[in-house]
């Protein structure tokens, strides 16, 4: 009789469950990003009481081990309901191109969102038209940190441009500053690659370089890698061994003058390094995009097959809505990627950094995966390795393209 | 019927489950990976993660790609960094180990002591050393501020980081290079076979060295790979990686050496004294001939070790540190990063064919010597 009430009640508390529903997010949001996600996580059990969420997290920076479960699972066939990808090409050249996704036009439609998230945007996100995931945060990666104090102590101001940013370099090797620019491993070497490319092709050739319109082979890709590796004269010989914090800490200690990094420094700088913004620490756009907004952006998409689609669905209207971009983007230290989110609950840096996602040009970063696939990003470390060693413009150009072409970027 | 008594039905029966997993698991996949290594399997990024991907057989491209495509540079270098690091990682093992082994023997206070001190860095994983000397090697941590113990400046040598390289060499130049060095082999097993007397082995070695020099001179240098000279070395950042590896795995070689010179019976080394050997002739002339053969089975196990090497170079230098870099970790990253799948499949098996050069020639001699005792 016993027996018979328990197996009663585990009967009833299955049946219940999977009446109400389960969700699985997948995501590489662990540690210091964790509570940005659980906030996110509270806001969908607020609207949706009655369905369990597990929160699949996988740690490992940017996402690299996480990436490799997801591929274990999508190849197997147990794709999670809805899962993290840095907004743009590394989702579409990856798992779009292989029809492993659903498309989220009817969704961008129903919520609206196609006016509230800027074009530029829905344009980084979008193939053939239709859009791919749905963008929780942005980030920007055209930022220019220095120590306002030295700066001051140097006689030096931030420069506008790449050969006024040299000239300020041979200013400052003058005055006994053995590196002028920091830079840290491989991949924040291609992060100052990319912000100089910009700075010197400006927004326009940049988006026909990865429409294949412009070919690295060009005159002026080859010139912008002559002046990358001017700017890499001025930087530190000891990079490779720097993770970015390392590197950042060269700005505060004043071994260096000027870093090239992705606005989480504004995070690094205010949180763990307890400086106030503008004093302790101060920013301007890279040299040479003053009106741009290099962004990078993570997202969630909706593979298909997933188990539980209603209920993804559900998790991302949440992940567009502006409350859910209000609650996770102050904890995250990024910015809402609506246009209409409320600017009084974020941090000196991120107001800055929003009233210029409104105003300025949009373009997507190629190291961070919004505007080249995997395939490109992850075999470019190797060119910029060969370049910063030969120096060689015209050998990296003709080996980028090369990979263009294989990347399907370039016919 | 004698040969199916119980005893080899019971055998066959225990044993039939391992063969067929070991030819599935072991040697099918092996020869799933040759067959992607031949295909274009992850060439074109929409096929590479498809539900039921296209896949076409090309033959040898991706082997052709590898050893002379514009791109595969970080993979030619990480074939020469591999050769390098292979001889230096064996050379410095066999060294610390058989001196510390030579050390030992001559039972020193707390012998037990030291030989778990020396041993026990083999009981971490690679992962774990990795971690501690990449801590060790920071610009300016570590080794690099020991000189300031005694006063001096501390150094500033780029441990795992400089990407200054010796011994460098055109890749363009690699036939006439490996076609010498076969040559030279030749040359001296012709001049061993003629002081042996025998004629037809001295004839047909020379034969093939003259054959292979006159390539070298005539045709070889007009052979071009690649359309630009390509340099590739031995890195200075490997220097770091060597050090940890031989850190770690001395301990092993010390512990075969030693168990051999333990090996070795008082009685001959009695006789060598009677006969009137110094210490030095006695290791010259004794020991170190009877050492030989734990050499080459140290040698073996380091050299698929080093081969193969990938957690370590990973812990210490990060995966995108084309001075560092090894095949291992350039086929993780080209088949699980960029889905190429089918040249990260080619690039396992090149390092395949490079371990079974080391692995079967041992095993063929371990056979024939089973052979002899049966």
């Amino acid at each position: 009789m016993k027996k018979a009430l328990l197996l009663a009640a585990a009967l009833a508390v299955t049946t219940s469950a999977s009446a109400a529903g389960k969700l699985e997010i997948f995501s590489w949001w662990s540690g210091d990003e964790g509570p940005a996600l659980e906030a996110l996580i509270k806001l969908y059990k607020q609207k949706y009481p009655s369905v369990t969420v597990d929160n699949a997290t996988v740690s490992g920076g940017a996402g690299t081990n996480a990436k490799a479960v997801l591929k274990t699972r999508m190849l197997g066939g147990t794709p999670p309901d809805s899962f993290q990808a840095h907004a743009g090409q590394e989702l579409i050249g990856t798992w779009v191109v292989a029809g492993r996704m659903e498309d989220l036009s009817s969704l961008f439609k129903s919520e609206g969102w196609d006016k509230v998230f800027p074009k530029d945007l829905v344009k980084l996100i979008s193939q053939g038209g239709k859009p791919w995931s749905v963008p929780v945060n942005v980030h920007r990666s055209n930022v220019m940190w220095y120590n306002p104090a030295k700066l001051k102590a140097w006689g030096v101001t931030a420069p506008k441009t790449w050969p006024e940013f040299l000239k300020t370099c041979s200013t400052l090797k003058a005055k006994g500053v053995a590196a002028p620019l920091v830079v840290g491993e491989n991949w924040t070497q291609q992060h100052l690659w990319e912000s100089v490319m910009i700075g010197t092709l400006g927004s326009a050739n940049w988006e026909n370089l990865w429409a294949g319109k412009l070919k690295f082979t060009d005159p002026k890709v080859v010139g912008a890698f002559t002046t990358f590796g001017k700017v890499m004269d001025c930087a530190n010989k000891d990079a490779s061994g720097l993770s970015w914090q390392q590197a950042s800490d060269r700005i505060i200690d004043g071994t260096s003058a000027f870093n090239v990094m992705g606005d989480w420094a504004a995070g690094y700088f205010t949180t763990t390094k307890k400086l106030a913004p503008n004093t302790g620490f101060g920013w301007a756009p890279a040299p040479g995009t003053t009106k741009t907004f290099v962004m990078l952006a993570d997202s969630f998409g909706l593979p298909k097959g997933a188990k539980d689609r209603a209920e993804a669905l559900n998790w991302l209207k949440v992940l567009g809505s502006k409350a859910g971009q209000d609650a996770f983007n102050p904890l995250k230290g990024s910015i809402a990627a609506r246009t209409d989110s409320d600017l009084s609950k974020y941090n000196t840096y991120s107001k800055s950094a929003a009233a210029d996602w409104k105003s300025n040009k949009i373009v997507g970063s190629m190291v961070h995966g919004a505007v080249a696939p995997e395939s490109f990003t992850s075999a470019f470390g190797a060119i910029i390795d060969q370049f910063v060693a030969s120096k060689n413009s015209a050998a990296a150009a003709a080996a980028a393209q090369q990979l263009a072409v294989r990347a399907g970027i370039s016919k | 019927m004698k040969g199916l008594s119980k005893d080899r039905l019971w055998s066959i029966a225990v044993l039939t489950p391992s063969i067929i997993l070991i030819a599935v698991f072991v040697y099918g996949f092996i020869a799933r990976s040759v067959y992607v290594s031949m295909t274009d399997w992850g060439n074109d990024p929409a096929q590479a993660l498809a539900l039921n991907p296209i896949i076409r057989f090309t033959g040898l491209t991706n082997y052709q790609d590898l050893f002379t495509g514009f791109l595969q540079g970080r993979f030619r270098q990480e074939l020469v960094s591999t050769i390098f690091f292979t001889l230096f990682f064996i050379l410095g093992c066999l060294g610390l180990g058989l001196g510390l082994a030579l050390i030992l023997d001559r039972n020193p206070k707390g012998e037990g002591l030291w030989r778990t001190i020396f041993l026990f860095p083999m009981s971490l994983s690679f992962i774990v050393t990795g971690t501690i000397w990449r801590w060790m090697l920071q610009p300016q941590g570590g080794l690099n501020q020991a000189p300031t113990l005694f006063g001096a400046q501390p150094s500033s040598f780029a441990w795992l980081s400089s990407t200054d390289a010796l011994w460098k060499f055109d890749w363009n130049k690699l036939p006439l290079l490996t076609a010498s060095v076969v040559g030279l082999v030749l040359v001296i097993m012709a001049v061993r076979a003629a002081r042996s007397g025998d004629r037809t082995r001295t004839l047909v070695a020379g034969g093939c060295a003259a054959l292979l020099f006159l390539w070298a001179l005539f045709i070889g240098p007009n052979v071009k790979l690649l359309p630009a000279p390509e340099l590739h070395g031995f890195n200075l950042a490997l220097i770091g990686i060597i050090i940890a590896a031989v850190w770690q795995m001395s301990g092993y070689t010390m512990a075969l050496y030693l168990a051999g010179l333990r090996g070795i019976p008082e009685e001959l080394r009695e006789a060598a004294k009677v006969d009137g050997a110094n210490d030095l002739g006695m290791y010259q002339h004794v020991i170190f001939p009877l050492l030989a053969p734990i050499t080459l089975s140290a040698m073996i196990v380091l050299g698929h070790i080093s081969l193969k090497i990938f957690d370590l170079v990973y812990a210490m230098a990060g995966p995108d540190n084309i001075n560092t870099s090894v095949p291992a970790l350039n086929m993780y990253l080209t088949s699980f990063r960029q889905n190429q799948f089918a040249l990260g499949a080619a690039i396992g098996t090149i390092l395949l064919i490079l371990v079974a050069f080391v692995i079967v020639p041992y095993l063929a001699s371990q056979f024939r010597t089973e052979e002899g005792h049966a």
